[in-house]
């Protein structure tokens, strides 16, 4: 099956991660991905998007964030951001004893319970250095409930 | 959809009523009206999200820091929230472990004299799946300020 692509570049503002959630979702509607993952999807996409604003934002970096859908076995998003690859890749999940830590900032622990969220919410996340030039990749993928033309197929089968 | 902001004083209580979206872009103005509240001597803010479509992990940083900041003057936070995609947020991050989570403004209020909430499911009447569940209907006057912008 060929493969179908969006591609979406924005600049690293707060208000542009609405837009890509908006778009994320409605290609994976278009793409198959079942309903009750939509919500998933959204979320996921969000902190992806939310992540990669911030460490521009952290480095003073205008390059454009870069969110790329696909829909080929899997629907596929990767979100590319452009800071040092030490910085997206030393982000972790905060575990639950450190929530309520007194001396924790409010953005560390923002950064840490988005990437809990995205940890919990997508069965298939890497975080990994990007591709082409410096920076890191969120890559997510979810099944596709239904290949064009009807036919079910599940990943995995 | 765009945030909304809506206060009202509920016994002691200062129930902060949210809708729309609060993600990366709309939560520094749910931080802000936080402050407010805090800073004009609210002691027991509950945080109504039975409107709110979305949260993210800015969202729910805020209501942390919230938390946070009430506990060192022995105040109390709460929050009611009856939507399983919002519950499953708390969840996932543990941070139902760390905040009170109710099913409607009445039991936030209501379960301050226990000192503490109680965790999703555990909660009194309706059910955790009922998208009517976090009505605040009917609670008394106050002040109402909302919507945000």
């Amino acid at each position: 099956m060929a493969t179908s692509r969006v591609r979406l570049a924005f600049t690293p503002a707060p208000v542009h991660v609405r837009t890509a959630r908006l778009v994320g979702v409605a290609v994976a509607r278009r793409a198959g991905v079942a309903e009750e993952l939509l919500d998933e999807v959204r979320l996921a996409i969000g902190e992806a998007c939310t992540r990669a604003v911030a460490l521009h934002r952290q480095y003073g970096l205008a390059d454009l964030v870069q969110v790329e859908m696909s829909d080929g076995d899997t629907y596929t998003v990767r979100v590319t951001d452009r800071a040092p690859v030490e910085a997206g890749l030393g982000l972790t999940a905060l575990p639950p004893d450190e929530l309520a830590n007194e001396s924790l900032t409010d953005e560390a622990l923002t950064v840490g319970v988005g990437f809990a969220l995205l940890a919990g919410l997508v069965d298939d996340l890497q975080v990994r250095p990007a591709e082409e030039g410096v920076g890191t990749e969120v890559c997510m993928h979810w099944p596709l409930r239904s290949a064009p033309g009807g036919t079910r197929r599940w990943v995995g089968e | 959809m765009e945030l909304s902001l809506a206060t009202r004083i509920v016994a002691d209580h200062a129930v902060l009523e949210v809708g729309g979206e609060v993600d990366v872009y709309t939560a520094p103005r749910l931080r802000e009206r936080l402050t407010e509240l805090i800073d004009s001597g609210a002691r027991n803010v509950v945080v109504d999200l039975a409107r709110v479509d979305f949260l993210d992990s800015t969202g729910l940083g805020v209501l942390v820091g919230a938390h946070k900041r009430l506990r060192p003057v022995g105040g109390t936070f709460s929050l009611v929230c009856a939507k399983e995609s919002l519950l499953k947020v708390f969840r996932i991050t543990a941070l139902d472990q760390i905040i009170p989570l109710h099913e409607t403004v009445e039991a936030a209020i209501g379960s301050r004299a226990d000192g503490a909430g109680q965790a999703p499911g555990q909660t009194g009447s309706g059910s955790l799946g009922d998208p009517g569940g976090g009505g605040p209907s009917g609670l008394g006057g106050g002040k109402s300020t909302g919507p945000a912008q």
